[in-house]
């Protein structure tokens, strides 16, 4: 498990770090990251950094240095609202820990609290711990993780499942990783409230919500992807639609924006049906029509539920 | 070549059934437009004509020798639905890079077999025509036995996973020996090697196949003496052991009474010679199913009709009889030992006793597909010269569910019997922890064994005493499609 | 006595690499790896005790081996095997089975003779480890 047994080594070649970033595929995934996530310019800055210092201290170590400090702790946490991108960045980190041997397998285990947690005594160690099996290798992402902590329930099992999770996770620092994720606030004071946990995570990562702008991006890739287009009065539409929704409860980012496309598109077909008998053209098939969008609920026009 | 306008069937009744001699061809055996059915029974021949008969009429009169046909014109035909019973041959090939052979390919009717008999089927599809004079040579390459026919019978009683739970035994070829000399030991003396050998850890040990009743040892001192044995290895390993005594006789009621005395005295396994013959072994096959016993089938004779390429049967075939025949166990070459056996030929035989089906594989020899309707796997055996220097060589070419026999190869070890027997054992079981830690076995052998040698003397002995011994002859039974010859 | 069941006995112990090694190729496979212990080795003893269900969907062998860990610990003086299981059609059974522990002392067995009619003899194995009751053998 250790690293290579050189201590010290007088007549090392020179160092390459540019062929351990190109052998390692550390760029393609960086590169990937960058052309799945629109905008989050702060949290791809993080997760560069975070990959530097992975690949610095790869090449540290083949060096023996910090050797007798143990595995470092690589346990993360991602804070920030509904979709903001918290999987997508999760499941390429398990791709860079792995492409760097920090993770042997590289797979990304996603769970919550009920995945965790059992319902009756002698429930949650084993459930926690066939879990924690199936994360072995790879990455443990461990979604509104807050909820494993109810201080308000003394019973609570979640207790026994944050005890064992906090044993993996500083004597199987090898073997796997864990991303701790939810909302900031929350997770802040579950964090206050658990200083063991806060004290083995080494990276925080804050996911900001997108701006309007990033949203209507976001909108028009996954509009691109489904081969979609808007009309321009549509366009102008969608603008207003996400400057209203962002103020409204229960926004969630990306998520919130891939709801409305799927709600504009039942009503552009429900359109084009009752439009029957007239031509159809290939264009007017592709193409959502201002209506589509403005006939939301979030305009006041109540069509919703 | 030869009159194509002649091989054409005579459609009008009156013409086709008037009393006379026709051709082959002109009765109905040669349809080239013939769209085999999913159940019918294929076979392909390889065929070499008389001078001066063309190939087409060849493989009609091959068809029609093999079903319905005889030499003359038969009114009789014409009271029943003879077109259904002809066999067709539907297509022949000029075999490649043998001039003068042709392959020759023949459907037949489900209806023309008996369900369950290999003697029944082998009685129609290699009864007569082998003998038949425009054919200079004839040999049976290949078939397909339609699922519903394969469904007609029991096959292995045990197979290969049963076999494998009931011995507590998994992840590695099973190592087995035949008792040396196998003429001439008395009860007690046999007995002597089949206890060192399972003590040292094989397996099995076995009765060779000319071991029945003599005057040096009649079967009942045989069989106490081995199963003493079998007994002693077994609590001084606290594995399980077999010794496969061989139950072949002159007789069914000998061979009952003797296996029955297997059975009385707790032997897992009984043993059978081909020589036997087919309906001796399905009653045998019968006999092991309900007694829970492993068949082990050692293919005495084979040779003198499996070897030559242009006559007989292809051991391809017999493995397939013999899986439907059911036998547990069955001899299919080692590739590298002292035995006739092309590497992809042998490859194909153990395709054939193993697989759940088998695609077409002209590589291998495996011309048809073939579905085994969940017909349980015949172990195959490899035996005759091999030793535990080529364990990389046996594992790579035969995988792990084989049983690996190394007679000489345990007997002959200069420090003792269970010495030659551990040195086996520890052989394989340093090759397979290899194997699955993604070593390159091939390649990697002989280092694995040197450094497993160094915690097993008698495997450094082994390697010492035998290291150079190869049997690198040229194989008789190659095959017609083969890409790249495989070095040995 | 030295009871050579399973896959590798006739090994020196394998070390945790080696175990490891073994397991990881278990699971590339996409076999099912259970752990099970025994104080009653008898060759004939098909049904050794489960240390937990056998272990579905698992991408590395770290989770395995603390479970093998777990149960050396727990049954210091027993024998425990890693079994891999092999769910495809036509095998449904054990692909790989070897022991990972085992008894500090191993007694063996006697073979218990019966004479019976016309010279023969019924064997039975008794390993010496059951004359003593369960948990209080090795």
């Amino acid at each position: 498990m250790s690293g290579p047994d050189i201590v010290s080594a007088p007549e090392q070649p020179p160092l390459d770090l540019d062929a351990l970033y190109r052998d390692s595929h550390v760029g393609e995934t960086l590169d990937a990251l960058d052309r799945e996530l629109v905008g989050l310019v702060p949290v791809k800055t993080r997760v560069r950094e975070i990959a530097a210092l992975l690949l610095v201290e790869r090449l540290r170590r083949t060096l023996g240095l910090g050797l007798d400090a143990g595995a470092p702790s690589l346990h993360m946490s991602f804070t920030g609202n509904p979709g903001t991108g918290k999987t997508t960045v999760a499941l390429r980190m398990a791709a860079l820990l792995h492409s760097l041997g920090y993770v042997r397998k590289g797979h990304l285990v996603a769970v919550t609290r009920d995945d965790l947690v059992g319902q009756y005594i002698g429930h949650t160690a084993p459930k926690t711990k066939e879990v924690l099996k199936k994360a072995m290798g790879g990455v443990l992402f461990i979604d509104e993780a807050y909820y494993l902590y109810r201080p308000e329930n003394e019973r609570d099992y979640g207790q026994e499942a944050i005890e064992i999770l906090l044993q993996v996770m500083e004597n199987q620092r090898d073997d796997l990783v864990v991303i701790l994720a939810g909302y900031r606030d929350r997770m802040e004071r579950f964090f206050q409230s658990n200083p063991g946990l806060s004290s083995r995570i080494a990276h925080h990562i804050d996911f900001p919500d997108y701006s309007g702008d990033e949203l209507f991006a976001i909108a028009q890739l996954m509009l691109d992807r489904m081969q979609y287009r808007l009309s321009d009065d549509a366009a102008l539409a969608l603008r207003q639609y996400i400057a209203l929704r962002r103020t409204r409860p229960h926004f969630a980012n990306a998520r919130s924006v891939r709801n409305a496309l799927d709600r504009a598109r039942l009503r552009q077909a429900k359109r084009l049906f009752e439009s029957r008998g007239e031509p159809l053209s290939r264009d007017a098939l592709m193409t959502i029509e201002a209506a589509d969008i403005r006939a939301s609920r979030v305009f006041g026009n109540g069509d919703e539920k | 070549m030869g009159t194509h306008a002649e091989a054409k069937t005579i459609t009008d009744a009156a013409a086709r059934y008037r009393a006379g001699v026709l051709k082959y061809a002109q009765m109905g055996y040669w349809e080239p437009d013939y769209v085999p059915k999913d159940t019918d029974v294929l076979a392909l021949f390889r065929i070499t004509p008389q001078e001066g008969v063309d190939p087409e009429e060849a493989a009609a009169a091959v068809a029609g020798e093999s079903s319905t046909a005889t030499w003359t014109v038969v009114w009789t035909d014409r009271l029943t639905s003879c077109e259904r019973y002809r066999a067709k041959a539907y297509q022949v090939d000029p075999v490649p890079g043998s001039p003068g052979q042709y392959f020759a390919w023949i459907a037949y009717d489900l209806d023309l077999f008996e369900p369950g008999s290999i003697a029944n089927l082998t009685a129609s599809i290699i009864g007569n025509v082998f003998g038949f004079k425009p054919i200079k040579a004839l040999r049976l390459e290949d078939m397909r036995i339609p699922v519903a026919y394969v469904k007609t019978f029991d096959g292995p009683p045990t197979g290969i996973v049963v076999e494998r739970e009931r011995l507590d035994k998994f992840g590695r070829p099973l190592l087995g020996a035949t008792v040396k000399p196998k003429l001439g030991l008395s009860g007690k003396n046999y007995g002597r090697v089949v206890y060192e050998a399972l003590k040292g850890g094989l397996d099995f040990t076995k009765d060779d196949e000319n071991i029945n009743s003599q005057p040096f040892m009649h079967w009942r001192d045989r069989y106490l003496s081995c199963m003493e044995a079998v007994n002693r290895a077994q609590a001084a390993t606290g594995e399980i052991k077999g010794h496969y005594l061989n139950v072949t006789a002159g007789t069914m009621e000998d061979m009952y009474e003797r296996a029955n005395f297997a059975k009385e005295l707790g032997s897992v396994v009984v043993m059978i010679d081909l020589v036997i013959g087919y309906t001796a072994i399905q009653s045998m096959s019968k006999w092991a199913r309900k007694n829970d016993m492993i068949l082990h089938l050692h293919r005495a004779g084979h040779s003198t009709y499996t070897r030559q390429k242009t006559h007989g049967v292809s051991f391809r075939v017999i493995s397939k009889w013999m899986r439907l025949a059911g036998v547990d166990h069955i001899h299919a070459g080692t590739v590298v030992g002292k035995l006739e056996g092309d590497p992809n030929s042998v490859q194909g035989f153990y395709d054939i006793l193993r697989e759940p089906a088998n695609p077409v594989n002209l590589t291998r020899g495996i011309f048809f597909e073939q579905d085994w309707a969940g017909l349980r796997k015949v172990m195959p055996v490899a035996s005759g010269g091999i030793h535990v220097g080529q364990m990389h060589q046996l594992i790579t070419y035969l995988g792990e569910d084989s049983v690996l026999q190394f007679g000489g190869g345990t007997i002959g070890h200069p420090m003792g019997i269970a010495a030659g027997a551990t040195a086996n054992r520890v052989g394989l079981e340093a090759m397979i922890l290899a194997r699955n830690e993604g070593r390159d076995i091939w390649n990697e052998g002989p280092q694995i064994l040197e450094n497993a040698a160094r915690h097993c003397v008698p495997l450094r002995a082994a390697l010492d005493t035998w290291k150079d011994i190869t049997f690198d002859y040229a194989s008789t039974d190659t095959l017609d499609f083969v890409p790249t010859p495989t070095a040995a | 006595m030295k009871l050579t069941q399973g896959t590798f006995s006739f090994l020196p112990d394998l070390t945790d690499e080696q175990v490891v090694a073994q397991i990881e190729y278990c699971l590339k496979n996409g076999w099912a790896v259970s752990i099970e212990y025994t104080d009653d080795p008898h060759p004939r003893n098909s049904y050794w005790d489960m240390y937990g269900a056998p272990m579905f969907d698992l991408r590395d062998a770290a989770g395995i081996m603390g479970e093998v860990q777990s149960c050396r610990a727990t049954f210091p003086n027993c024998y425990v095997k890693v079994n891999a299981f092999d769910s495809t059609h036509g095998v449904e059974s054990l692909r790989l089975s070897f022991i990972v522990n085992r008894p500090k002392d191993e007694p063996g067995f006697a073979l218990v003779r019966e004479e019976a009619a016309g010279r023969q003899i019924r064997y039975t194995t008794r390993a010496y480890a059951t004359d003593k009751p369960e948990g209080a053998r090795y």
